[in-house]
């Protein structure tokens, strides 16, 4: 696959995505002036475009760093207990501070994502038995572990339909004012471009990256903090997707390898169109209502990624 | 030069490494044997930096290596551990571009990529530089894995146990590659060695550890004679003497 074709995907699911749903707008009215569809276009359709560019880019960015320094292809933001960290986060933030302010939460929610993301690394780093699928195993039952107690206590405190919204990816509330944390997602973005060889070294083993004059804790914990302010910023304004930084990764890395220099533009690119694309589907399936797009990733998702465990065991071992 | 000074090693309680000292020679094959658990891939981490000696130190040019910077050293000394577990998916052009990394932090100049295509054609992987290495047979990935360190361009090469699952004909490659390196562009080469014949056969001086205690260091006639063997491997080793090539017919000794 070329870059060049994922880049003309992306163009025009775009269009379509800006074009579809419960109120038809048309590029005529654009051009005739007509301020109720002009301001529909850009309070819902170009937010929620925008968010979906993002929040793409930033999860398979994210679990490509996340796979590349576990040197696991089966760890993810989903998979390591990231998310469920950044949910914590934002739950305490709640309980512990009266009239919690959006930063505040937002400083709870990374926070939290960075130790819990560092606690499953050190945990990787302790067990023996490293196998492909085990490691990713624990890391979804540690995930539950977290959310189990973020449950608990919202449970206790009556926030728990506070938090299944968190839980709920969708892009169905994604209106202008209410999406704008994602950019913060763009400089962690190109930081991993930049960084994106030091990732790669990092990803041979702690011996190889000392052997090259690498400092390998500084990169592995840069990694680690990027990939906690891309997963805050997309829990906080979007909510978990999941899968997304699991599989998109995995396909860019069967065709093109390993080289982050190389795959970090095709993984963002693809996880654009894959989300683009799941998406849209969430909104004609049942026009005018939608499906959350967290749905859609999942069912599709998930069937790759079955997909990837029959076929790909001998793949990732290697 | 690199200098060994009275280094120790302990795991918990239990010394893997005790009082060693040693005078690396420039310019030759230094192979470190003895049995198993002797200290030798210990002794070579520590000497590569990867692990840190509880006592004593190693120098490099009078420096100790702990006071080298990380990316200055890297341009001295490169180290390549077993290599067979490495999962990530590079053409092998781009693992022997990595090798450039201290010099260039990755972004190649047109020397980087002189140094890459020599380090390609010394180790004749041409054909192959475009395919992931995970494509790669044993020895072709050892193969490439020692070009990214001739890319890398150090004047001491360490290589931990670099024949491990190789057969014959390609342990014999691996090894004559490295007397060419030592021979023709003047590396300093230390080497772990599981295999006595190797050692032999290709290095120029020896070092035995036994339980963590340097027990002979010296030119290789010195060490391979039977005397000498019985006290690093507590077996009677007679040695057969071949085109100039002193074999130690082990297989059938009383233990």
């Amino acid at each position: 696959m070329r870059l060049w074709m994922l880049m003309i995907a992306i163009v025009v699911l775009s269009c379509i995505s800006l074009f579809i749903g419960a109120i038809d707008i048309r590029l005529s009215d654009l051009f005739n002036g007509n301020t109720d569809k002009i301001e529909i276009f850009l309070i819902s359709r170009v937010p929620r475009l925008m968010a979906i560019i993002l929040a793409g880019a930033g999860m398979s960015i994210a679990g490509l760093i996340m796979q590349s320094l576990s040197r696991n292809k089966f760890v993810s933001p989903t998979t390591a207990g990231t998310l469920d960290a950044a949910k914590l986060g934002i739950l305490i933030s709640m309980l512990f501070i009266t009239n919690v302010t959006y930063t505040q939460q937002i400083i709870f929610s990374f926070l939290f994502a960075l130790v819990g993301t560092l606690v499953f690394m050190q945990i990787l780093d302790r067990i023996k038995f490293k196998d492909v699928i085990f490691v990713p195993l624990i890391g979804i039952m540690y995930g539950n572990i977290l959310s189990s107690v973020t449950t608990f206590f919202a449970y206790e405190n009556d926030l728990i339909q506070n938090i299944s919204s968190w839980l709920m990816g969708s892009f169905t509330l994604v209106i202008s004012g209410r999406y704008e944390l994602l950019y913060i997602s763009i400089p962690a973005v190109i930081l991993a471009y930049l960084y994106a060889n030091k990732f790669t070294v990092a990803g041979m083993g702690e011996d190889f990256a000392k052997n090259l004059g690498l400092s390998y804790k500084l990169v592995l914990n840069l990694g680690l903090v990027l990939v906690a302010i891309i997963s805050t910023t997309v829990v906080l304004t979007v909510g978990v997707i999941p899968f997304l930084g699991l599989i998109v990764p995995n396909i860019v890395s069967l065709y093109l390898g390993d080289n982050l220099r190389k795959t970090i533009p095709h993984t963002a690119a693809l996880g654009v169109a894959f989300l683009l694309l799941c998406d849209i589907l969430g909104r004609v399936i049942v026009h005018p209502y939608e499906i959350p797009v967290n749905v859609t990733v999942a069912v599709i998702g998930s069937a790759i990624f079955l997909f990837m465990l029959f076929r790909g065991r001998a793949y990732a071992k290697k | 030069m690199i200098q060994i000074k009275d280094l120790t090693k302990r795991f918990g309680k239990k010394p893997v490494v005790e009082d060693v000292s040693i005078t690396i020679e420039p310019k030759t094959i230094t192979s470190f044997i003895g049995p198993n658990g002797a200290g030798k891939s210990t002794l070579l981490s520590m000497v590569s930096r990867l692990l840190e000696a509880d006592s004593g130190e190693v120098l490099l040019d009078q420096n100790s290596v702990r006071k080298w910077k990380s990316s200055e050293f890297a341009k001295r000394v490169s180290i390549l551990k077993q290599t067979n577990h490495i999962s990530v998916r590079l053409t092998v052009r781009e693992l022997v571009s990595f090798g450039r990394y201290p010099y260039s932090k990755g972004h190649l100049n047109s020397e980087d990529e002189k140094f890459v295509d020599t380090a390609i054609e010394y180790m004749n992987l041409g054909d192959m530089q475009h395919k992931f290495i995970d494509e790669l047979s044993g020895g072709q990935k050892q193969r490439a894995f020692i070009a990214m360190v001739i890319a890398q361009d150090t004047e001491y090469i360490l290589l931990d146990e670099p024949l491990n699952n190789l057969d014959m004909k390609h342990s014999v490659q691996i090894m004559k590659i490295l007397r060419r390196l030592v021979d023709e562009l003047g590396k300093t080469v230390i080497i772990v060695l599981h295999d006595i014949n190797f050692a032999s056969v290709y290095s120029d001086r020896i070092v035995a550890l036994k339980d963590g205690k340097l027990v002979k260091d010296g030119p290789t006639h010195e060490i391979i004679n039977s005397d000498a063997l019985r006290d690093i491997y507590d077996m009677d080793i007679p040695i057969q003497e071949q085109n100039g090539c002193r074999i130690c017919i082990y297989f059938n000794s009383h233990t």
